[in-house]
Parts: C-alpha cells; sequence; structure tokens
C-alpha cells in the first residue's frame, strides 16, 4: 500500500491538474506560444531538485548528474521566463486613431 | 532556513505560478503574469539554496551561472522565426534535466544500499523514462524544424512493428527497475532504450504535425518534473510539472481538434508521407485550369476593395514575410480599407506561431483573428489573401468526403468576393493533397516568394 506522503503527493497531483486545466482553458490561442514557453521555464523548477542532487554530498555520480541537471534546468528557466517576456512585449493593442 | 520555512516558501511559488499562468489569459496582464512565475521561481530557488543537506555551493552556484547565462544568450538572440525550434529544444532540456535528477536519487540510493519504497520506484522509473523520450523527441523536432533533417516523414517497412517492440521492451524494464530499482546498470539500459524510442517515435511525424508534437512534447516535460515531485517527496516540483502537464494537454487536445484527427492518428499515421498514387492520381484529375496573375491585376482589385482579410500559413514564415506583410496592410489602411486577420489554430509549426510573427513585426493584436470568429465575416469580404497557406484552406475539407483531411475545419477563404493565394510553386502541401481552392472562378494564383510578392504588391498598390 501506500504511504501517507506519497497519497498527499497524489493527492496534490490530482488538484493542480484541476487548476491547470481550469487556468490554461482560459488562454486565448493568441498567445498560445507565450504560453508554451512560459510553462516551460515553470518544468524548469526541477532544478530545485538538481540543487539538492548536485550539493548534498551523495558521491561524485549523484553530484555530476545533479550538476549536468542544473545546468539544463537553469537554462530551460532563464531561456523560457526571458524568450516568453521578448514575445509578450511585441503583443501591442491598436494604436489610437491618429497617433501613427 | 528551517525545513518548514523551505516548504512554505515552495507554496509561495507555486501560488506565484498560478497566478503568472491566470494573467496569460489576456495579452494585457501576460507580461506581468511571466514576471510572478519568473519571481515564484526564484523564490524557489533561493529557499532551496539555503536547505541545510545543500552543502557544496561551488559547485551548484557554477550549474546556475553556466544555465543562466548559455539560457540568456540564446533566449535574446533567437529570431523570432526560429521560435518553434526554440520552444522545441527547451522542451527535451526540461525533460532530461527531470531524467538527470531522478538518476542522482538512484545512484544515491545505490551507494547507501537503501532500496526505496512504496511509489518512489515508480517515480524514479518514470522520470527516466519520459524525460529521455522527452530529451531526443525534441532534439528530433528541433532538427526538423531547423532544417538539419527533412521535415517529411521518415518511413521504413515494419516501422510499426519496430517501435511498439522498443516500447515494449521499455516498459518490460520499467516493471523490473519499479520492484527491483538498485540496479544502475538496468537503468543505464533503460535510459538508451527511452532515448532511442523518442527519436524513432517522432521521426515518422510530417512537419505539419509538428504544433501536436511540439505541444505533447510540453506536456511530457512537465509530467517529467511531476514524477522527479514524487520521487523527492517535493510538493513544488510535482505542482508546477501537473500545471505544465496539464497545458500541454490541452494545446495538444486543441491542435488535434484543429485537425480533426486524433492524437494516434498524428503520432502513427505518418500524415504527409506523398504516397506515389496520391501524386500520380493528384496530377493526371482533370481540375481545371490554373491562371497566374501578377501583382499589377491585384492591385487593380485592391483598389475597388473595401475588406481584406490576410490569411498567413507556414509560407510567410520561412520567407520571413511578416514585415513586408504589415507594410502592405499599411497601405491598405491609407486607402481605407479594412485589414484584420484570419488565424487557424494549426497554421505554421507550433500553437500560436502566426500570432508571435505577426506581433512581431508590430501588427496590433486585436487584428489577429481566430478561426470562429472570423468565417462568417468571407462572404462580405472583399478580398481574401492567402499568403503560404494551404491546407488549412482547403474547401476539400468541406466538401469532398473522399480528402483525407475531411471534416478538418478550414478558413472559408472562398467564400470571399476575390482569392489572392500566394505561393511558390502548384506543389501541393505538406499533407501532399492537391487544393481545389486554386482552381476556383474567383481565386487568382500569383506565384512567387512570399515575400518579394508581398513587396511587389504593396508598390502596385501604391503606385496604382
Amino acid at each position: 500500500m501506500l504511504e501517507a506522503p506519497a497519497i498527499a503527493a497524489l493527492t496534490i497531483l490530482v488538484l493542480a491538474l484541476f487548476v491547470g486545466i481550469e487556468v490554461i482553458s482560459k488562454v486565448p490561442p493568441l498567445l498560445h506560444t507565450p504560453l508554451m514557453s512560459g510553462s516551460n521555464a515553470i518544468s524548469g523548477i526541477t532544478v530545485v531538485g538538481a540543487i539538492l542532487a548536485a550539493g548534498s554530498d551523495h558521491g561524485p555520480l549523484a553530484t555530476w548528474l545533479g550538476f549536468a541537471a542544473i545546468v539544463f534546468a537553469m537554462l530551460n528557466v532563464v531561456g523560457g521566463f526571458l524568450v516568453t517576456n521578448r514575445m509578450l512585449a511585441m503583443f501591442k493593442p491598436k494604436k489610437p486613431k491618429g497617433d501613427a | 532556513m528551517s525545513t518548514t520555512l523551505i516548504q512554505f516558501s515552495y507554496l509561495v511559488a507555486a501560488v506565484l505560478f498560478i497566478l503568472g499562468l491566470r494573467n496569460l489569459s489576456s495579452p494585457k496582464t501576460a507580461s506581468l503574469g511571466n514576471f510572478m512565475a519568473a519571481v515564484g521561481m526564484l523564490v524557489a530557488i533561493v529557499a532551496t539554496l539555503l536547505y541545510q543537506e545543500v552543502v557544496d555551493y561551488p559547485i551548484v552556484i557554477a550549474g546556475i551561472a553556466v544555465g543562466g547565462v548559455l539560457g540568456a544568450v540564446v533566449a535574446l538572440r533567437i529570431q523570432m522565426t526560429a521560435m518553434p525550434q526554440m520552444v522545441a529544444l527547451l522542451n527535451g532540456f526540461g525533460g532530461v534535466a527531470s531524467a538527470l535528477v531522478a538518476g542522482a536519487e538512484v545512484t544515491t540510493a545505490v551507494e547507501a544500499g537503501v532500496e526505496p519504497t512504496g511509489i518512489v520506484p515508480v517515480a524514479m522509473v518514470a522520470s527516466v523514462l519520459i524525460g529521455s523520450v522527452t530529451l531526443t523527441g525534441s532534439l528530433v523536432a528541433f532538427a526538423k524544424l531547423q532544417e538539419l533533417m527533412r521535415g517529411a516523414p521518415i518511413q521504413y517497412p515494419g516501422q510499426q512493428f519496430v517501435n511498439a517492440l522498443i516500447a515494449l521492451g521499455a516498459i518490460g524494464l520499467c516493471v523490473v527497475l519499479a520492484t527491483a530499482p538498485l540496479d544502475l546498470s538496468l537503468f543505464g539500459v533503460l535510459t538508451i532504450v527511452a532515448l532511442l524510442l523518442g527519436v524513432l517515435l517522432v521521426i515518422p511525424i510530417g512537419g505539419a504535425d509538428m504544433p501536436v508534437v511540439i505541444a505533447l512534447l510540453n506536456s511530457y516535460s512537465g509530467l517529467a518534473a511531476c514524477a522527479t515531485g514524487f520521487v523527492l517527496d517535493n510538493s513544488a516540483l510535482v505542482i508546477s510539472g501537473s500545471l505544465v502537464g496539464a497545458s500541454g494537454l490541452i494545446l495538444t487536445k486543441i491542435m488535434c481538434d484543429a485537425m480533426n484527427r486524433s492524437l494516434a492518428n498524428v503520432l502513427f499515421g505518418a500524415f504527409g508521407a506523398v504516397s506515389e498514387s496520391a501524386v500520380s492520381a493528384g496530377t493526371s484529375e482533370e481540375q481545371g485550369n490554373v491562371t497566374a496573375y501578377t501583382p499589377m491585376d491585384a492591385a487593380v482589385i485592391f483598389s475597388s476593395a473595401r475588406s481584406v482579410i490576410v490569411v498567413p500559413g507556414y509560407g510567410m514564415a520561412v520567407a520571413q514575410a511578416q514585415h513586408a506583410v504589415r507594410e502592405l496592410t499599411d497601405t491598405l489602411a491609407e486607402h481605407g480599407i479594412e485589414v484584420n486577420f484570419a488565424i487557424h489554430p494549426v497554421a505554421g509549426r507550433m500553437p500560436g506561431h502566426m500570432n508571435v510573427l505577426l506581433a512581431e513585426a508590430d501588427v496590433p493584436y486585436e487584428q489577429l483573428i481566430e478561426m470562429d470568429a472570423i468565417n462568417p465575416q468571407f462572404p462580405e469580404t472583399d478580398v481574401a489573401l492567402v499568403l503560404g497557406a494551404n491546407d488549412v484552406v482547403n474547401p476539400a475539407a468541406l466538401e469532398d468526403e473522399g480528402s483525407p483531411i475531411y471534416g478538418m475545419p478550414v478558413l472559408e477563404v472562398g467564400k470571399a468576393k476575390h482569392v489572392f493565394v500566394i505561393k511558390r510553386s502548384m506543389n501541393p502541401g505538406f499533407a501532399g493533397i492537391q487544393n481545389p481552392l486554386f482552381f476556383k472562378d474567383n481565386t487568382m494564383m500569383i506565384f512567387g516568394d512570399a515575400k518579394k510578392v508581398v513587396i511587389a504588391l504593396n508598390e502596385a498598390v501604391r503606385n496604382y
């Protein structure tokens, strides 16, 4: 049988999925690309696990796997948020008439 | 920092992620939303650095610096036209990072000789499998989009059988490892099989189906993070991973619906493999005459038009014509013509591809109109200007029950009074399906590179 922490995590998983579906259904197709790059950056949260793996002195193999994970995850985080920011800055409303 | 406080920071981060995604519901608040999510990430990273277990700071900081700088350089330099490749690559990196973390946990458990229990070994296996498939699948998608390899499906006899065999092998390894996880070499084998599987699953998928693949890999990268969350019993990873997983799945479903195809058909149907019979049938069939027109002819019609709808497709992205298009629409607006853009959900190579390109060219987002909203407007429109789009405007999807794309929702451009189609040649699109739109009486074909033709059109309209 599953122990209590696993049940708790499973509960969080299911609830988060529902929240995700609710929230993301409201994103218009206009912003689907920034949604993908931005959510991609969020999946870089795995950097949290990578830091623990690399920094906890669990032997050289774990340290180096963790190091590689930090690099990839940070690429994801920084690259993802920055490129999303660049894209979103381009989405502008129509200028008021006579402003051009 | 106490563990409780760190856990609390993760909760704060998760809330910021959710609020950030919620702000993506409008272009007005989207930048703020992205900023909130980034702050959430910063909170989570700083909190983790303060964990008591983290003792080896130099290597952690070095990793953060290397990844952060590389990410910043790529993100600031990348061209907007290369965005599909960029997203594909980021998906892959997210996946491999999660798999590596799970791998590190496996080695730690092996060295300590402590058998993980409960759901942990299952999560370890899932993370390694999903993360590795995501990595190589994304790299193949990247190579196809970057045109490092052919975009057309790569097929060989018995492909489905081979894939099924390897997938079964991977699942078998997973079952063994989930019950006896302290086997480093077997994890190595699983990793190799999963990496191979990622390649084999994506090579038979054609370029036009890339929006589905990218959305699906997006979802995988989230699910891998989620699985790693179970390995570490870390709620931040579980919540964020499932948010991203849900996001990718929703986009996948939207893309599939927009093509009227099931996910299985996209993944295994090798759509866009131009079969010999289809090509010969298409050319021998009498479909009528196509007349090539010049930009001058089009300018004559534009001069009496009051409304124009531009329908962009992948051809606009390839020719990098978005800026030229904006200039043309500016000229049309100066002549008092109302201009809008009709955006099909699967136009281009990723969800939202056309919107990003046109936003880059300073087209206001109010002019970018979704398919369902703009379809009723075509009958009242004087000119529909189809720019490098093909399958998404194919009337066969509505009329020809024998067509492979029958039932796919399309932009009904044929209902406009005049249709201009700018196209490089009469070659059928990626799906290899002939387009009856080109033979309609109200259709004028203008052959050439999209950018050059649009510039010539602009000149012609200005000088008319």
